[in-house]
């Protein structure tokens, strides 16, 4: 069997400006999990409210769209006949926006309201990045886990790193 | 303007595709006949006041039906397309 190597979506991490810093990281094994009509996931795993996150196992369950929610850091349980289950390791870019203006360079690009008092820490969410789709996953106060489609990764790379920039050199004046 | 999501809460209207009015939904018969037809294919009202459009909440994946008043810009309410009776979507 050939050792194939695995190659980063993104270069050029990580990148800092004022305070903010943006870097790639290893989500692990990536799972969309999406329940049949009508099934009930609950004896299996706790499936997540819209725009929530919940624990399973040592791993995450993200809610990532209607009726769909994203396994990551643990391999999916046998859920067959409940939910339809496809591998997204290799689909998505996952990239970790954090410091103390992440709120500021975030307000340049997505249309949502990300302040901690509307978007607390736990809270993820679909969204656009200008016109980069997104997922978005608040860890913290100032940390934000940020996934996009993995052939968009230079694309997400470059509209954040324009905007921690700006605000950076806001800041500075 | 902002568009209440049925799943996901109040959201831009950035985050929406435009599709156009409700009467989509409204299929004719296949026997229907060439006036409902064209009716449903071509003729569109455009109300001052209140009317209900299509609309693709695309971070979701969900169709919504909105009803919004074009006058005052307020937004009545949302549904899903899915929710509605016999429709496939």
């Amino acid at each position: 069997m050939i050792d194939l190597i695995a190659k980063p979506a993104v270069s050029g991490l990580p990148v800092s400006h004022g305070g903010c810093t943006l870097s790639a990281f290893d989500a692990g094994p990536v799972t969309s999990i999406a329940p049949y009509p009508g099934r009930d996931l609950s004896a299996v795993l706790p499936f997540p409210a819209p725009g929530t996150v919940s624990d399973y196992q040592s791993g995450r369950l993200i809610w990532a769209g209607r009726d769909m929610a994203f396994l990551t850091g643990v391999a999916a349980p046998d859920l067959s006949g409940l939910a339809a289950v496809t591998d997204q390791s290799d689909g998505w870019v996952w990239a970790l926006l954090e410091g103390a203006s992440v709120e500021a360079v975030l307000a340049r690009l997505c249309p949502l309201d990300l302040r901690l008092r509307s978007f607390a820490v736990g809270s993820s969410a679909r969204s656009m990045l200008q016109h980069l789709p997104i997922l978005l996953v608040r860890t913290g106060p100032e940390s934000f886990q940020i996934a996009s489609f993995r052939s968009m990764a230079g694309t997400l790379v470059h509209e954040l790193e324009i905007a921690i920039k700006g605000v950076a050199a806001r800041a500075s004046l | 303007m902002r568009i209440p999501c049925p799943c996901c809460g109040d959201r831009d209207r950035r985050e929406y595709t435009y599709y156009g009015a409700a009467d989509f939904l409204d299929r004719p018969a296949e026997d229907a006949g060439l006036e409902a037809w064209d009716n449903y294919l071509h003729l569109r009202d455009n109300p001052a006041g209140v009317t209900r459009d299509l609309w693709y909440h695309d971070p979701c994946q969900s169709w919504v039906e909105v009803e919004r008043n074009t006058v005052t810009h307020e937004v009545l309410s949302t549904r899903f397309v899915s929710a509605k009776a016999g429709a496939s979507a």
